[in-house]
């Protein structure tokens, strides 16, 4: 992975900078220049919420290459609050504890190290409330 | 527009060819295509390639394919759709028959992913880089989100998975192509390896090399070629969000549905007028849910249908008689056409021991990435 293509993403990885379409609310994550929804090309920037339950997840067992030292990890799909649905790995809880419709907030955490060179990459994990 | 035909048809043994190369295999199924359809030259040539460049990093593959076919002065193209590029090179050479711009069009589909450095990263650059596969999702796990979220809405068990597997392994046992010939158990599938959880590895398609190649003609010139020419009465495609995550319901596949839709709404018929199936099952549950978006059976009776065997070789719909994507094997680029030639055997005749009695008309459903393409055409005997 070069540098901007990571660099560039930050807004999302770190702050969850979403676009809201100023004429139907529709909520893009990432941003995007035109609304699927409505057509209109006029957003605001907002950030997500950083809590939310789980619509599904899995456990990764047979992961890629540069997870192998993670796995068993879980993922899951994650509806914030007030919008917005993301795909994160659930940190700090072991599989058994992860179940459809849990309660979750949204942390910042290491995601892997890329290449050769090792580019550390951070960005959104969850972790399930208590 | 023109009516279209198969006239004729070529595979290879799907499996793991280490003596053979991307070109070997594609070249052998379209040799075997043309002189089954007993043509004297080719006008045009698409080929359903996902990922000539990371698999064997081989790309301009239009042009490569035909070299190799001694063919090296007409247009070829090679297309791309994840692992519905098969079945969209389909589309595109039926456009062309049909448009009028060329008579006789080689679809193939080829891929040759047993010389790949990493076939889990080649795969998953069918899904969204930078908001899915990042995060350390694999495509194992987004079916896996999709199976969770299914069996809690709809009760399907881990059972009913299973047996999408044991059918198609039943079936594949009956295709000297496919890649996997022997019977399994449910015991089998829920003792293998867990991959994504609820996923094991017999849920799961394997890693394939093999090619596959129809050669397509305006009906009115087929009966020059065959007696027993196939007709193709409907094509339908339809695209959804990149990332699973995107969607409303992530229970539904939204592409299958609408492709399936366009594709009857052109041939004029209803679910009910189709004799047999070959649908993507690259992991059982997408099987499951394909075989309710295209209207064999209402929404969450998916499970129901095959625990009854009313998708199994005799039963009310036979779904994958080829063995499909889990026993024949899943040479992604080459599925969709390979489906193609199934279904195309079938109303031939030609499919000896898995043969369905009185086919009449066939469909093909092809998808890509978790569902974010979706292409159906539909057959007929002409």
């Amino acid at each position: 992975m070069t540098v901007p293509k990571y660099w560039r993403e930050i807004p999302q990885r770190y702050r969850l900078e979403a676009g809201k379409c100023k004429k139907c609310g529709y909520i893009a994550f990432p941003p995007r220049q035109i609304c699927p929804e409505c057509k209109s090309q006029e957003f605001e920037t907002i950030r997500l919420s950083d809590k939310g339950k789980i619509i599904s997840y899995t456990i990764i067992r047979v992961p890629p290459k540069n997870f192998s030292f993670q796995a068993p990890y879980p993922v899951a799909i994650i509806e914030l609050d007030g919008g917005g649905r993301i795909t994160a790995q659930i940190a700090d809880a072991s599989p058994e504890e992860v179940e459809i419709g849990s309660r979750v907030r949204i942390v910042l955490r290491k995601i892997q190290e890329e290449g050769k060179d090792g580019i550390i990459c951070y960005g959104y994990k969850a972790v399930l409330e208590k | 527009m023109r009516e279209v035909a198969i006239i004729g048809a070529g595979i290879t043994k799907f499996g793991e060819h280490w003596r053979k190369s991307l070109r070997d295999i594609f070249v052998e199924s379209a040799l075997m295509a043309i002189k089954d359809a007993g043509v004297d030259h080719i006008d045009s040539m698409y080929v359903g390639c996902m990922s000539g460049g990371l698999f064997v990093a081989q790309e301009h593959l239009g042009a490569f394919f035909a070299d190799y076919l001694g063919q090296s002065s007409i247009p070829a193209v090679r297309v791309e759709s994840a692992c519905a590029s098969g079945g969209s090179a389909l589309r595109m050479g039926f456009i062309e028959v049909a448009s009028g711009l060329s008579d006789i069009v080689l679809v193939g589909g080829v891929e040759k992913m047993t010389d790949a450095e990493d076939v889990t990263f080649a795969l998953a650059t069918a899904a969204e880089q930078e908001y899915e596969v990042f995060h350390g999702i694999t495509f194992p796990g987004l079916y896996a989100l999709i199976a969770n979220a299914y069996m809690k809405k709809y009760g399907l068990t881990r059972e009913q998975l299973a047996m999408v597997a044991v059918k198609n392994h039943k079936h594949g046992s009956l295709n000297p192509y496919a890649q996997f010939q022997s019977e399994i158990t449910i015991e089998t599938v829920l003792n293998s390896t867990l991959v994504a959880d609820p996923l094991r590895l017999m849920d799961c398609s394997p890693v394939t090399d093999g090619s596959a190649c129809v050669i397509l003609c305006p009906l009115e010139l087929a009966k020059k070629y065959t007696d027993t020419p196939v007709k193709i009465i409907g094509s339908g495609m339809a695209t959804d969000t990149i990332a699973l995550h995107s969607r409303k319901d992530i229970t539904s596949l939204r592409a299958v549905s609408l492709s399936a839709e366009r594709a009857y709404k052109m041939a004029g018929i209803k679910p009910e007028d189709v004799d047999l199936a070959e649908v993507h099952d690259c992991f059982t549950i997408a099987e499951i849910i394909i075989t309710e978006e295209l209207g064999f059976v209402e929404k969450g009776k998916g499970g129901i249908l095959v625990e009854k065997g009313e998708t199994s070789l005799g039963g009310r719909i036979p779904v994958n008689t080829s063995g499909g994507l889990k026993a024949k094997g899943h040479p992604v680029g080459a599925t969709g056409v390979a489906q193609a030639v199934e279904i195309f055997y079938q109303l031939q005749g030609r499919a000896d021991k898995r043969q369905v009695k009185n086919a009449r008309i066939g469909l093909t459903q092809n998808m890509g990435g978790s569902g974010a393409s979706s292409v159906v055409h539909i057959m007929e005997v002409a």
